[in-house]
């Protein structure tokens, strides 16, 4: 399971934990994770940012 | 309305309204107007970049060419404005004039300093670009401790992201705690203790009122002319909107430029987002609020006039030393805090007389209630 980080605020998300607060399960991977989805810490859209794996 | 939309500033603010309104309008010709370089950053990210093992040049997501590509925008780099002039519709600068259809002022915040003595007051520096971050690194280099003044958000970051890489850190602050104006009594002390068992040296109740040279390093000297060393000084002890030009305009100013809430500042086609922007009174210098008035003032812009909304908006403070999350209540709100703290964090409440919450603050383990709590936030706007 990989990690990737929001390059605006420096949020992870981690694919085994998902985001279950806004309806992502654990274990989604990032490429399935909706376009519609944002940054739960700033905001920032899906498609707008670069998640970069760490 | 004829003319581009010519967005002063190339931060996070002006280059989201230019993304926000180029997803919806693919053809409205969008000017960007900066001072620096015009490359893209995040500013939030500066103050982990030693953690995150980032140089400054890393810092920089996308170049100013990639980034007009990405926006289909003009980005005029190194262009300083010097006046807007909102009856000819025309912004000043010192490459020329430059002619708006709608003009949106992103222009950021400036750096609070305090009045400082002493030879060395000219080596204290602010962070608060890519630029000054590059200078600020360039002065670290192989140096052994860093003197911050201010234990805001921002000197509080800083600090420990100057512990994570082993440098030595002092914080200065004439208040008694840490995120004064943030935390409550007990979860101030609380996250005091977290970040210096991390090594921060807190010099609280202190106020620093000259700076000398001393071969080459710093001295700081308090009011009683006690002092203390450091390689590097940073000043991290407040930001002011920046209402230069507009006011110079006779655009309406109180701390900020003053917008409603459509972003629409006192004159016909001029606009305002970000830490420079008053909106219905409020001044919010954090990333969500700026993705909110961004997305409606492109909606706006392309058409549709939006006004913005203002969720509950928590703000998460970056010094894993101790985890934070604020949710300040608004400025004047009648109410008291009410604290719980336990071994391993604080929840604390900001609760008005029918015991409902206008905000809060958590720290330590008690971050893990920051969505909860949120959710039972009054919008703001």
């Amino acid at each position: 399971m990989k990690k990737f980080q929001c390059v605006v605020c420096g949020w992870v998300y981690d694919e085994a934990a998902g985001d279950p607060e806004h309806g992502i399960a654990p274990g989604t991977a990032w490429a399935d994770v909706p376009e519609s989805w944002s940054c739960p810490d700033c905001g920032v859209a899906k498609a707008d940012f670069e998640m970069v794996e760490v | 309305m004829n003319g581009p939309v010519v967005i002063l500033g190339s931060g996070l603010a002006g280059i989201t309204v230019a993304r926000e309104l180029r997803k919806l309008d693919p053809t409205v010709a969008l000017r960007i107007v900066t001072a620096d370089d015009g490359a893209f950053y995040s500013k939030p990210m500066l103050s982990n970049a030693l953690a995150g093992g980032k140089t400054a040049d890393q810092l920089a997501i996308a170049g100013r060419e990639a980034l007009a590509g990405q926006l289909q925008a003009e980005i005029l780099a190194g262009t300083r404005v010097t006046a807007i002039r909102p009856a000819e519709r025309v912004v000043a600068t010192n490459r020329g004039d430059i002619a708006y259809g709608r003009l949106v002022l992103a222009l950021g915040a400036r750096p609070l300093r305090l009045p400082l003595a002493g030879d060395g007051a000219g080596d204290v520096l602010s962070v608060n670009s890519l630029d000054d971050y590059r200078r600020f690194r360039e002065r670290l280099a192989g140096r052994g401790n860093v003197a911050i003044l201010g234990a805001g958000l921002i000197g509080c970051e800083f600090a420990n992201d100057l512990r994570t890489a082993g440098i030595g850190v002092q914080v200065f602050d004439i208040a008694p705690q840490p995120l004064g104006r943030l935390l409550p009594p007990q979860a101030g002390a609380f996250y005091r203790d977290g970040l210096a068992a991390a090594g921060v040296e807190f010099r609280l109740g202190t106020g620093i009122a000259r700076i000398e040279r001393a071969g080459d390093s710093l001295l700081l000297l308090d009011g009683g002319n006690r002092a203390y060393a450091a390689d590097v000084i940073v000043s991290a002890v407040g930001l002011q909107p920046e209402t230069t030009l507009a006011a110079a305009a006779g655009l309406a100013c109180g701390r900020g430029i003053v917008v409603d809430r459509r972003l629409a500042a006192s004159m016909a086609d001029i606009y305002a987002v970000g830490d420079c922007a008053e909106v219905a009174g409020l001044g919010l210098p954090f990333v969500m609020p700026i993705m909110q008035q961004a997305r409606a003032l492109a909606r706006t812009l392309a058409g549709t006039p939006t006004e913005v909304a203002y969720p509950a908006m928590p703000v998460v403070v970056k010094t894993p030393a101790c985890p934070a999350v604020v949710c300040p209540p608004p400025a004047g709100a009648e109410g008291r805090w009410r604290e719980e703290a336990a071994a391993d964090g604080v929840r604390a409440l900001f609760e008005i007389s029918a015991g409902r919450a206008l905000g809060f603050a958590l720290v330590g383990k008690a971050i893990a209630g920051k969505q909860e709590l949120a959710a039972g936030m009054p919008a703001w706007l």
